[in-house]
């Protein structure tokens, strides 16, 4: 394929080579001499996932860098062929087909996002290809024996993280009663609070309250308005990006404030520095915070994740869970390959699901339904404009507790 | 059963919404009427507008009240241009869809470029700024932006029917040839209401920027909403524009009280559905 053939954009990062080893650290080496492993793959570089989709890139980047100082696949450099999806899980099939057709590369990364990954994932499973993925929400969706998640939501993250949430919640004084579940469309926040709204009854903790707006809303007015006439004790939403942004503002030109507000995915940057975002609480798996900076690579991931999004003029240049799921999928592969010693999909698979890998998110394993391990899903909340995990208490930041709202 | 509270919290907050969807129809309503042309690229030109006034407000710490100053006429001269595209290579109504599509596209990816797709947001002091009325809270932005859009409206309206040059527009966009033998140079005409179209959006932008959330795809979310407003306010009337703009920014935000949320982007279209098949006479 030649370069710059539109929707097909081609981005190849040639560890050793350019800008890339300019930026490493000196413990790692040079690349490997020899022909390249090719590892394909596709991010949404363009279209509405796309600002999640360049925090992926420049995850993507320092991996194949930090993998190549450390004697690449099996002695060989790897060379990421890296294309567009634009968002789109049919774009998304198509290029992973040619990928694997007509590129012939020998190894697959998977996308970001659930749709483009399903879409892949079919693609996977028609070639005999292992892919590994860190942002399918929804686990029971990932029904291929060959697909890998890299992040720990475990097998039934709609019953185990509301639990979590649940847990943190019990210790506050008083304990809220009542909690409005806010909601996305967009399916795997709406998979997430059909979750909280059932394990919040069956604790006993009333949602006089359950809405679901489509993904993309632009105007928060009334249904801030139906928050505040609830006047639940707890906020739940289900948002994406900037919603949560949206939604606090809406209820603040009300003048109302929840008392507590818990969010799915924001964007994390915003809402830190937003007045809003003060001790609200969100999903994480890791901060760059103790315990997790002790972790194999972390230190030096983090950093150079800070300096490339810096340079790349992104607004959070902060490494998270979004980043680091990223370089969680690298290490999986970088393990299973040497592990098996081997490229060959298969064998690489049949590793996989009988050893313990260790990444980003701490050892972990394949063996339980849908290839998920233990989950791992945290609690952080917004104290002086930084994300700071606060629970479970064992993994919260030194010095860090839980503050009611 | 919703409380009246929250019925007319919802009617406020969707009077203003709409206001918005009748500030960006605007240009798009006079481009389309008027001239024939389907702009699409009005929403990549507000957004362009709307991450220059969140530049300006960020990096050069200039008040979005100053920066409109310059945007506005900035845009009015892209209009200008634009048309000059249109008028070079005799653009017709459907070719037009296909032209402003590409550059809006073109835009969308020079905004991604130069911002990264990365969401950004305007904080401003008086971003929820709300006055209180009873038992209800006004916003005070939206509350301008509704105003502007209002002055906006009026004044095009009075423009069109008042002026020489709105006369000549209108008897143009009937039949071109006939208002020519009466000495009216649509040409010239037609690059005035370009630019004033794009000027619109540029208005439209910088309230986008203070309101709404900044991220390149976003360019398209107001597309489906905006030309329902359109057609429903009737092509080139400024404010039918403003308040059909309204009637959906409210019925929407009703359904949101009522129903669900999840039912809003229903509501428009049903709306446009509905009085196309009622047909009303409004004029």
């Amino acid at each position: 394929m030649s370069k710059g053939m539109g929707a097909w954009r081609r981005r190849t990062f040639l560890g050793g080579a350019l800008a890339g080893m300019v930026a490493a650290p000196a413990v790692l080496r040079a690349a490997p001499p020899g022909k390249p492993v090719r590892v394909g793959g596709t991010l949404s570089l363009t279209g509405f996932l796309a600002q999640t989709a360049a925090i992926h890139k420049i995850a993507a980047e320092i991996m194949v860098e930090e993998i190549n100082g450390r004697d690449g696949f099996l002695g060989r450099p790897i060379e990421y062929v890296l294309l567009d999806d634009q968002s789109k899980p049919d774009v998304a099939r198509s290029l992973y087909e040619k990928l694997i057709t007509v590129d012939k590369v020998d190894l697959i990364q998977g996308p970001y996002a659930t749709a483009p990954i399903l879409a892949a994932m079919g693609v996977a499973q028609r070639y005999g290809k292992i892919i590994i993925q860190s942002s399918m929400g929804i686990p029971k969706l990932q029904t291929y024996d060959m697909a890998f998640p890299a992040t720990p939501f475990g097998p039934e993250p709609d019953k185990s993280y509301p639990n979590v949430i649940l847990d943190a919640m019990a210790t506050l004084s008083p304990a809220p009663k009542s909690m409005v579940v806010l909601t996305s469309k967009f399916p795997s926040a709406q998979f997430m609070a059909q979750g909280m709204r059932t394990e919040a009854e069956k604790r006993g903790v009333k949602v006089p309250l359950f809405l679901e707006y489509e993904a993309g809303n632009r105007d928060f007015g009334a249904i801030a308005a139906r928050v505040k006439e609830a006047n639940a004790d707890f906020l739940w939403v289900g948002s994406l990006g900037l919603e949560s942004n949206q939604i606090l503002e809406a209820l603040r030109k009300l003048d109302y404030r929840p008392k507590n507000s818990f969010h799915l995915y924001p964007a994390p940057g915003p809402l830190a520095l937003s007045p809003d975002g003060n001790l609200v609480w969100s999903s994480t798996f890791l901060e760059p915070d103790e315990p997790f900076m002790s972790r194999p690579g972390m230190k030096r991931i983090a950093e150079h994740y800070k300096e490339r999004a810096t340079k790349a003029n992104l607004p959070y240049p902060i490494i998270d869970a979004q980043a680091a799921g990223m370089a969680a999928q690298w290490q999986i592969l970088e393990q299973g390959v040497n592990g098996a010693k081997s490229l060959e999909d298969k064998q690489i698979a049949a590793w996989l699901k009988k050893n313990v890998v260790t990444t980003v998110y701490g050892p972990t394993k394949f063996d339980g339904p849908y290839n998920h391990g233990a989950p791992a899903q945290l609690i952080r909340q917004v104290q002086n404009k930084e994300w700071k995990v606060v629970w479970p208490k064992d993994l919260a930041a030194p010095g860090v507790k839980l503050i009611n709202g | 059963m919703p409380s009246a509270t929250l019925l007319g919290q919802a009617l406020i907050s969707g009077v203003l919404a709409g206001g918005m969807y009748g500030l960006l129809a605007l240009g798009l309503s006079l481009s389309w009427g008027l001239l024939r042309l389907v702009n699409l690229s009005h929403f990549a030109l507000a957004f362009l507008a709307a991450y220059l006034t969140y530049e300006m407000g960020t990096t050069y710490h200039i008040d979005p009240w100053w920066s409109v100053l310059v945007i506005v006429p900035a845009m009015f001269v892209i209009g200008l241009l634009q048309h000059w595209v249109f008028d070079r290579f005799k653009v017709n109504e459907l070719a037009s869809l296909l032209i402003t599509f590409s550059f809006a596209v073109i835009l969308e990816v020079a905004i991604q470029l130069y911002w990264t797709a990365d969401y950004r947001r305007f904080e401003t002091h008086y971003s929820t700024l709300s006055i209180k009325v009873g038992a209800f809270y006004i916003p005070v932005l939206e509350l301008i932006l509704c105003l502007v859009a209002g002055v906006l409206a009026w004044g095009t309206w009075l423009w069109l029917r008042k002026t020489y040059v709105g006369k000549a527009l209108r008897a143009s966009a009937e039949d071109a040839e006939i208002a020519a033998a009466y000495g009216v140079d649509h040409k010239k005409l037609a690059y005035l209401l370009s630019g004033l179209g794009a000027a619109y959006a540029g208005v439209a932008g910088t309230f986008i920027a203070l309101i709404a959330t900044l991220a390149p795809a976003q360019i398209w979310a107001w597309l489906g909403v905006v030309f329902a407003v359109v057609i429903i306010g009737r092509l080139g009337n400024p404010l039918g524009a403003l308040f059909a703009g309204m009637l959906i920014g409210a019925s929407e935000s009703i359904a949101m009280a009522v129903l669900s949320p999840a039912w809003a982007p229903v509501v428009s279209f049903s709306v446009l559905i509905v009085l196309l098949l009622w047909d009303p006479d409004w004029s």
